[in-house]
């Protein structure tokens, strides 16, 4: 009784010393421009619940440097004007450190010219391969890119000899993205897209297009870029057409919700996906296994909700600025920028971050686990 | 001499004003008031004079701002040839579609122009070898002769001044037989035709000369930003348009450059409220068109007119 007492005094005292410490100093500003309204708000919404929880949680573990972080977020809607606004706000009215957000790639694209003139560290939390081609100065990412995604699928394909494949693409931005990249990268891998088709993300049935890559002559497997309801349209039209070719979907069907929609024809069914979204099935001995989990885990406990990849990809970003923040023991923007790029082994749920001055996202094929439906659930190929 | 005083005391604000403005953001938020109000001042010769309403006038903003992107960067334009030809296309474009479209009345006119701001938000979406897609594209900085708007104050300087040409281009029509004869149309179209006015004719011009003002809006935004995505011409930008013009006061040239103000500001005022912005915000013109129906303008000019 009178030991947990004191051990209690002892917790209060510490954390009232800790806090006088936090307190003589003045916080860490972490802006971020997010898309919690608008078409864009599945990105934003977790990419801000996470941000918030876990500013909480490193400021209640004693801040970073003996200092408080405080989080100053703004939404832009979606709309890449209004993202440009914000960026200039937090630069000069509330003089922030260091910007970590940006949920699409068009407001991400809207403030870099803000952030390369202001000359402050810039973590974004969007898709597309142009934010950090050609590599930006100040401008670094966290998520994996739609031509990883093709990269680890044709990586697949090649091992089983595949050499022709069908590809059908959503009409939408990320079926664009996917099916631009894919055509880029096809060469780099020895693949010939034999069939190139697309599909509107609310049709209720793709059999045209499926029936029309069947019959290409040589074709060997069909790799489907969509997201949403789309692809299990798709899968479920392969089903009933009894197309028996391999069958690869995108990142971008990585959700429970397709599997139930696709039923018994995601059977078979491979795609690359980002470890977090597997974090019970990958073994113990996985290096991203304790993050992943640990991440669900708190988000799950906080916001009963389930996590999703951009949530993640707001962790790594917050986690990369505080890692680079500590090594430069300052909030000096070069010296912070330069802690960045010389991120290495940072393991995030995204994946092992390994940045250099010329690549400013420091992932590699390995953030991607390729995964196959067998019986109804994901399991993890070789 | 009331048609100068307003502008007098306009210019006067608008020179006056920096002496407030701290920071790079408190420009940009003046400059993006200059440019809405500008692009309101022409819708409200549509909505707020002829009594014709759009949903789509994002779609000529975003026209214009896609004109500028395109031009400049992939043939290598200079801006301001690219930006006059944008204007001079959306005119052609407007024309074309004017008359068919503002044969019909009320809720049919507003689903009408709905629908052609969506056909091009469409086409800005789909068409990404030009566009680039919902990813958007760079524009580069504008430059004439030269000399290139590098910075904000510079932008203030040419948004304020392109404002009060709009004003004065805007108060020449409404003053004109052209504004009476549209203010005809506003009060009854029918009385209008009876009286011998060719109310098509007239409907469609307008419509053009404010398409032709989004236009222009559209390509100096997109220069200034440097960046730009099809969102610009998305639905929710033509609505936040038309509130602008309702807020402020239709058929009130100076309500349109309030009600610019007000609903380029709200938001960065509101921001502090974390996820019940949309609530004030949508408070706040609910209290406005249930007490000032008219728009604040004209309902303050009413009072004031009143007590005198």
């Amino acid at each position: 009784m009178f030991r947990s007492m004191l051990r209690t005094t002892g917790f209060a005292l510490a954390a009232l010393a800790l806090s006088a410490g936090a307190q003589a100093q003045a916080p860490i500003k972490i802006g971020s421009v997010l898309s919690v309204t608008g078409p864009a708000a599945f990105l934003g919404d977790p990419e801000k619940k996470t941000l918030d929880l876990y500013v909480e949680k490193i400021n209640a573990a004693g801040g970073v440097l003996g200092r408080r972080l405080e989080l100053y977020t703004y939404d832009d809607g979606t709309s890449a004007g209004k993202a440009n606004t914000f960026v200039k706000r937090l630069i000069e009215e509330d003089k922030v450190d260091i910007l970590v957000g940006g949920t699409t790639t068009g407001s991400t694209m809207a403030m870099v010219p803000v952030v390369e003139k202001a000359q402050i560290p810039f973590i974004s939390l969007a898709g597309a391969v142009v934010i950090i081609e050609p590599v930006k100065k100040w401008v670094f990412k966290t998520p994996h890119t739609d031509r990883m995604a093709a990269e680890k699928a044709f990586e697949d394909m090649k091992k089983r000899g595949i050499t022709r494949v069908g590809l059908l693409a959503e009409n939408s931005g990320f079926g664009q993205s996917g099916k631009k990249e894919t055509l880029a990268v096809a060469g780099k891998y020895g693949m010939q897209i034999v069939a190139n088709e697309s599909y509107g993300p609310k049709d209720a049935d793709v059999t045209t297009q499926l029936t029309k890559i069947k019959n290409t002559a040589g074709v060997q497997a069909i790799l489907v870029f969509g997201f949403g309801q789309g692809p299990a349209v798709v899968t479920k039209n392969m089903g009933q057409l009894g197309i028996t070719l391999p069958h690869y979907e995108s990142h971008g069907v990585a959700s429970e919700q397709y599997i139930k929609l696709s039923g018994r024809a995601a059977e078979g069914v491979r795609l690359p996906a980002a470890a977090l979204l597997v974090a019970d099935a990958l073994p113990k001995n996985d290096p991203q296994k304790p993050v992943v989990v640990g991440y669900e885990k708190a988000y799950k406990a906080r916001y009963k909700q389930e996590v999703s990849t951009f949530g993640g990809h707001a962790y790594d970003g917050l986690m990369i600025a505080v890692g680079a923040i500590k090594r430069a023991k300052s909030t000096d923007k070069a010296k912070v920028r330069d802690a960045i790029e010389r991120t290495k082994g940072f393991i995030g749920t995204g994946g092992v971050v390994n940045m250099s001055p010329t690549d400013h996202m420091g992932l590699d094929l390995s953030a991607f686990r390729m995964l196959e439906i067998r019986n109804g659930t994901w399991t993890l190929v070789n | 001499m009331d048609r100068f005083r307003g502008l007098a005391v306009l210019a006067l604000i608008i020179v006056v004003l920096p002496l407030a403005l701290r920071n790079s953001y408190h420009y940009d938020v003046a400059i993006r008031i200059g440019m809405n109000a500008t692009m309101v001042v022409g819708l409200n010769l549509l909505i707020g004079y002829a009594g014709q309403i759009s949903l789509g006038h994002a779609g000529f903003f975003g026209l214009g701002a896609y004109a500028s992107a395109i031009l400049t960067s992939r043939y290598g334009w200079p801006p301001i040839a690219a930006m006059i030809s944008g204007m001079a296309a959306v005119g052609v474009i407007a024309f074309v579609v004017a008359r068919p479209i503002l044969r019909l009345r009320g809720h049919y006119l507003a689903m009408a122009t709905l629908g052609l701001g969506i056909i091009i938000y469409m086409v800005l979406v789909n068409e990404s070898g030009w566009t680039g897609g919902n990813d958007g594209m760079n524009v580069k900085a504008f430059s004439i002769f030269g000399f290139s708007l590098a910075n904000e104050r510079a932008w203030y300087w040419v948004t304020g001044a392109v404002l009060l040409v709009a004003i004065v281009l805007a108060r020449n029509i409404v003053d004109s037989p052209v504004g009476r004869a549209l203010r005809a149309v506003h009060g009854s179209e029918t009385a209008a035709q009876v009286a011998g006015i060719d109310t098509a004719r007239y409907k469609v011009r307008v419509f053009v000369v404010s398409a032709v003002f989004a236009s222009a809006v559209g390509s100096m935004m997109a220069h200034y930003v440097g960046f730009i995505t099809p969102q610009v011409s998305s639905f929710f930008h033509s609505i936040e348009l038309v509130t602008m013009v309702v807020v402020g006061g239709m058929a009130s040239t100076y309500g349109a450059v309030l009600g610019a103000a007000i609903l380029t500001m709200l938001p960065q005022l509101l921001s502090r409220f974390e996820g019940y912005e949309m609530i004030v915000f949508g408070l706040i013109l609910m209290l406005t068109v249930i007490f000032l129906p008219r728009g604040l303008v004209p309902t303050i000019a009413a009072r004031l007119r009143k007590s005198d």
